[in-house]
């Protein structure tokens, strides 16, 4: 799933500066799950902003609406109405549910309040923690399942740097080393091997910006 | 020195670096002392590349004077700041100044230095600039293109010998080997002992080794280093030595110490050579070279 932090309230304040009708939209998808942006993200929000507006003494109106999710068309039609109503959207999804809705209405001011952080795992209860840097080339097949260009500080795609001690990264004692971990997931498999030879330098064509694809049964339609 | 640092590896003597760290700024006159006074001391001077991740005069730059003053360069290049179009365009540069050893590392990461906020490249890893400095020599560049000119280098890299754990190390050292290491520059090795048993493994491959020498300065400079360099390890012998040294004699005692661990590794037959990192005390590498008995 997509991570992401809320913003802090005094930048969301800054941005809305100056407007009176601010409409919340949450996701329902990733950063529901990661507490950042669902409904009930919404609602904390919308109060905070509510109440921040009052201790100033300025009259705010706020309105709180929760899609499925803002990453395909179909929810971010549901807002059609509504949206006319306000003078500022603030959206709490990941950044590409921001940018969809501020393209479908593009009339209206669309500010973002979350940082989108990576994609990654639910740890623990209240932690997530980063496993996939997109970068359209998966070597997890020579790697024992263990990203080196996501976990690596340095996604380092040829073995441990200098920088490493007792298994942590020269970056953080509280990060894991990337190559310790895969040579230790490798050598319990029995498939060091996969790891002896040079791995070549990533093809960063691959990673075009911005990134498109289309499912085969789709290009004719295109 | 009349010798190519390459002939100097090759020729079987006992091989001696020393490094000059570039400053940050444009006032060089203390380098340029540094160099007058190393260069004819030591078969080659490494240059560091933005040492730390700290913001400092390019190691080209100072490369090409150390080979303008008659001395024999080996010009450090990390992956942290180039992507592979500049690596390459950088060390076909240094070819044309006059500089033809390289050391190839990874580099630090960009948050431990002085320049937090700036992107870390790393493009390219140190054993694929290894390969890239192999390729540049058969006259081509890793866009697949014909070179007008081949680049020429004496390549090494380094290699920690007191890592742990050591086996993901090793798997790097042998990939940098196959990736066209010539020569090793070890990080500081202390414990003899535990070099010894490197040295037993590395000898079945055809690379120089030159063990990693750093001048100890006070016994709080060893208790630090054990505690925070990853990869050093000085014994508690060698901290009580540096402990026991008289008032104001400390350094003394770190010269003597390394002079001693320099005459054993030459004496026993132990590597190829030295690589002695005297950080900020430049000037004492004589007196070190003294002190095993080579100067």
């Amino acid at each position: 799933m997509i991570v992401a932090d809320r913003k802090p309230l005094e930048q969301i304040s800054s941005m809305i500066e100056g407007n009176n009708k601010i409409l919340i939209v949450g996701c329902g998808e990733c950063v529901s799950v990661c507490m950042v942006g669902g409904e009930k993200e919404v609602e904390i929000l919308a109060s905070q902003l509510r109440m921040a507006a009052g201790k100033e003494g300025k009259k705010i109106e706020i309105g709180e609406a929760t899609l499925e999710r803002q990453c395909d068309k179909e929810y971010l039609e549901l807002l059609k109405d509504r949206i006319e109503n306000y003078d500022v959207v603030v959206s709490m999804a990941c950044g590409a549910g921001v940018q969809f809705l501020a393209e479908m209405y593009d009339h209206k001011i669309v500010l973002p309040a979350t940082n989108t952080r990576f994609i990654g795992v639910t740890e623990g209860e209240g932690v997530w923690t980063e496993r996939c840097r997109a970068c359209s080339d998966c070597v997890l097949a020579e790697t024992g399942g263990i990203c080196p260009v996501t976990i690596c500080a340095k996604g380092l795609l040829n073995g441990p740097c200098g920088g490493t001690n007792d298994g942590k990264c020269e970056v953080s004692k509280e990060k894991d080393c990337a190559w310790t971990l895969i040579y230790n997931r490798l050598n319990k498999l029995g498939r060091l091997d996969s790891i002896r030879e040079i791995f070549p330098a990533k093809k960063y064509n691959v990673q075009t910006r911005p990134g498109r694809r289309i499912h085969e049964a789709f290009k004719e339609k295109e | 020195m009349a010798k190519s640092f390459k002939e100097a590896l090759e020729s079987g003597k006992f091989v001696v670096t020393a490094e000059v760290g570039p400053p940050k700024g444009t006032d060089i006159e203390e380098m340029l002392h540094h160099i007058d006074l190393l260069k004819d001391k030591v078969d080659g001077l490494n240059v560091t590349d933005n040492q730390s991740s700290v913001m400092r005069l390019s190691s080209i730059s100072v490369s090409h004077i150390i080979k303008e003053k008659g001395g024999e360069p080996i010009l450090q290049m990390t992956c942290r700041d180039r992507n592979r179009l500049a690596l390459e365009s950088d060390l076909i540069s240094a070819n044309i100044l006059g500089v033809d050893n390289v050391l190839c590392l990874t580099g630090d990461y960009i948050t431990v230095g002085d320049h937090v906020e700036a992107m870390p490249v790393f493009d390219l890893d140190s054993v694929l600039l290894l390969k890239t400095v192999r390729l540049l020599e058969s006259g081509k560049d890793s866009g697949g293109n014909e070179l007008k000119g081949a680049a020429r280098f004496c390549a090494g890299a380094i290699v920690t010998p007191e890592a742990n754990p050591i086996e993901p190390q090793l798997l790097k050292f042998e990939k940098k080997i196959k990736a066209g290491a010539e020569f090793f520059q070890t990080q500081a090795i202390y414990d003899l002992d535990n070099f010894k048993k490197f040295m037993k493994y590395a000898r079945q491959f055809n690379v120089k080794i030159l063990a990693g020498i750093v001048l100890l300065v006070s016994s709080g400079m060893a208790k630090y280093m054990n505690a925070n360099v990853p990869g050093i390890f000085v014994p508690k012998d060698l901290i009580d030595e540096m402990a026991g040294a008289e008032k104001g004699k400390a350094l003394e005692k770190g010269i003597e110490i390394a002079g001693r661990m320099i005459k054993t590794l030459k004496d026993e037959n132990i590597c190829d050579g030295v690589h002695i990192m005297a950080i900020g005390k430049e000037g004492k590498v004589p007196d070190i070279l003294a002190a095993a008995g080579l100067a």
